[in-house]
């Protein structure tokens, strides 16, 4: 039965002149496919819509509850800008963690055979974002500091200088970066949620506490402790010892275990 | 055309591919066999980047699959039709697709509607799918580019006796237009409907290649009689080698011309003679990979 099934179909193969190969994909192409693929899932929206949510309501809060005195334009900033910590990592991580957790990357590494290209696009998408939601974060707190004064009918005060602003999206940037190396690195996104958690939360706080018991740890902590080396961006002002403590302790947390994470996604199997 | 040349890839000890060497042609369906664990995903995993071999090569359309510039344009590929994101329509996924090709969203209907899928069921999300379901988006994204290799693991996987039937017609025609199509499966009645050539793998190694006509003429010559015993005796004095199969029933090792004659002279009646087919592929498939299977000779 079956080999007649077999000889009934036309099996005559007709010969196909040969295709030119189609051109090569631009990376302006791959940038935007990964930003859709950043808003198109569920997690994806959610996320996005929770950074627009969390600005406003920390902005609402602020008015509501704030002290006339600190109806200024940092109190804002400085409310906005805690949940942003910690959402705009978690969206750098779910772009690359989502490839392997929800082996999408199947798809994606065999429609582009190049893993860097890929990795590269959601990077500077990630990054792009990240500054969107930082500006647009700004601007919610300024028309809050508009509003929540007049409310008040106190004086509007714009205290946080150009400098300031630079500094606090490059933090809030190299946040978002940290969130991106331990996906890199993870690749899985329950795990470097997790991990994020610990690199940020915990092991600053066993800095601390070593710290405070220890001298030597004490004495090198500016070098070797990124977090601590972080804080100062959001103070305002570095020194340039500052800067280059910065420079070292970001070194060791976060270019050397990104390139580390860089080598593995180039050398892992997709599975 | 897919070229797989010495092709290996080992976890520590464990030759998972060993040595592969075979050829898809244009213009022919290539069925690639194996058990469960044989090395069958992992070849095709190689042979698109998505694993590094260990050594050898595998070059698809006279290049290296990552040196292909639009790959999608050239090589449709399903590998898993689970592997895809779960929070996503299945109308958004493929549109990721074809927005990585460059290709028009209008693409986008058109395919959905060629592999069956509706308007409905198309706004869902891939989480809500069915196996059947996936595999039809998995095979939309191999075809939207309109490629002329297919790459396709266990693609009938799931689908209906009616959906594994469409796919039986997609792919013939698609090999018929001079496309190339490479698919595995383990079901093995559709790749003996399906298949031109054969490539059968076990732990590894490749135990047998060719055509399918070329593979199924050992089958032999199925023969019944309602006095197998006396004809067994007859095939043993004439040095032919036979096995049981299925009730009053032997598959000898010996054409149908010689099996009637020594029947004729051992004067047992035959109810049937003819040439051993149908479940060739099946017995041809567990003789070759019994040594290499889990279940052993036994099976």
């Amino acid at each position: 039965m079956t080999a007649t099934t077999v000889e009934s179909l036309d099996r005559a193969p007709t010969r196909v002149a040969p295709r030119t190969p189609p051109a090569p994909i631009p990376f302006a192409r791959l940038l935007k496919v990964e930003l859709i693929k950043m808003f198109d899932t569920r997690a994806g929206f959610w996320l996005m819509v929770s950074i627009a949510a969390t600005a406003l309501i920390a902005t609402a809060s602020v008015i509501a509850f704030a002290p006339d005195s600190a109806l200024t334009y940092d109190s804002f900033g400085a409310a906005i800008g805690i949940p942003m910590t910690l959402l705009l990592p978690v969206m750098a991580i779910l772009s690359v963690t989502s490839e392997w957790t929800q082996r999408s990357g199947l798809t994606t590494f065999t429609l582009v055979p190049h893993r860097g290209r890929v990795i590269w696009a959601k990077l500077v998408v990630s990054v792009a974002i990240g500054a969107v939601s930082i500006g647009l974060a700004l601007a919610i707190g300024a028309l809050g500091n508009v509003v929540g004064t007049a409310i008040a009918g106190v004086p509007t005060v714009w205290d946080i200088s150009g400098n300031q602003i630079v500094l606090l999206v490059f933090a809030n940037v190299l946040n978002l970066l940290i969130g991106f190396m331990l996906g890199v690195l993870i690749r899985n996104s329950p795990g470097a949620i997790v991990g994020f958690v610990v690199y940020s939360f915990v092991l600053p706080t066993l800095s601390m506490v070593l710290g405070n018991f220890q001298q030597w740890w004490a004495d090198i902590r500016p070098w070797l402790d990124f977090n601590w080396a972080q804080g100062e961006l959001y103070d305002g002002h570095l020194t340039s010892t500052e800067w280059a403590q910065l420079g070292v302790s970001g070194l060791i947390w976060l270019v050397v275990p990104l390139a580390i994470g860089l080598v593995m996604v180039m050398r892992s199997e997709v599975k | 055309m897919i070229d797989v040349t010495a092709l290996t890839r080992t976890y520590g000890g464990l030759r998972a591919v060993d040595n592969v060497s075979f050829t898809a042609q244009p213009g022919r369906v290539t069925g690639f066999l194996g058990p469960n664990g044989a090395g069958k995903s992992t070849t095709m995993r190689v042979m698109v980047g998505l694993t590094p071999a260990t050594s050898g090569s595998a070059t698809v359309l006279g290049r290296k699959y990552a040196d292909l510039p639009n790959p999608g344009r050239e090589v449709g590929v399903l590998l898993d039709a689970s592997a895809q994101h779960a929070g996503r329509t299945g109308r958004e996924t493929l549109k990721i697709a074809a927005r990585t090709m460059g290709l028009p969203l209008s693409s986008v209907d058109a395919m959905l509607e060629t592999v069956s899928l509706t308007d409905k069921e198309a706004e869902r999300r891939v989480k809500n799918y069915s196996l059947g379901m996936r595999q039809r988006l998995g095979i939309a994204t191999a075809l939207i580019g309109d490629p002329e290799v297919l790459i396709l693991d266990e693609p009938a996987n799931g689908l209906d006796p009616a959906g594994i039937r469409w796919m039986r017609d997609l792919l013939r025609g698609f090999a018929n237009k001079g496309g190339t199509v490479l698919l595995s499966s383990h079901l093995l009645h559709e790749i003996e409907v399906i298949a031109d050539d054969l490539v059968v793998i076990g732990q590894g190694r490749i135990v047998a290649q060719g055509t399918k006509a070329e593979l199924l003429a050992t089958a032999g010559t199925l023969v019944r009689s309602s006095n197998i015993a006396e004809l067994s005796r007859a095939f043993d004095e004439h040095g032919i080698h036979a096995v049981a199969s299925g009730p009053n029933g032997l598959r000898a090792e010996a054409d149908a011309d010689l099996i009637g004659k020594v029947a004729l002279a051992a004067g047992v009646p035959l109810t049937e003679l003819r040439a051993a087919d149908g479940a060739g592929l099946e017995e041809m498939f567990l003789e070759l990979t019994s040594e290499t299977s889990r279940e052993g000779a036994a099976a």
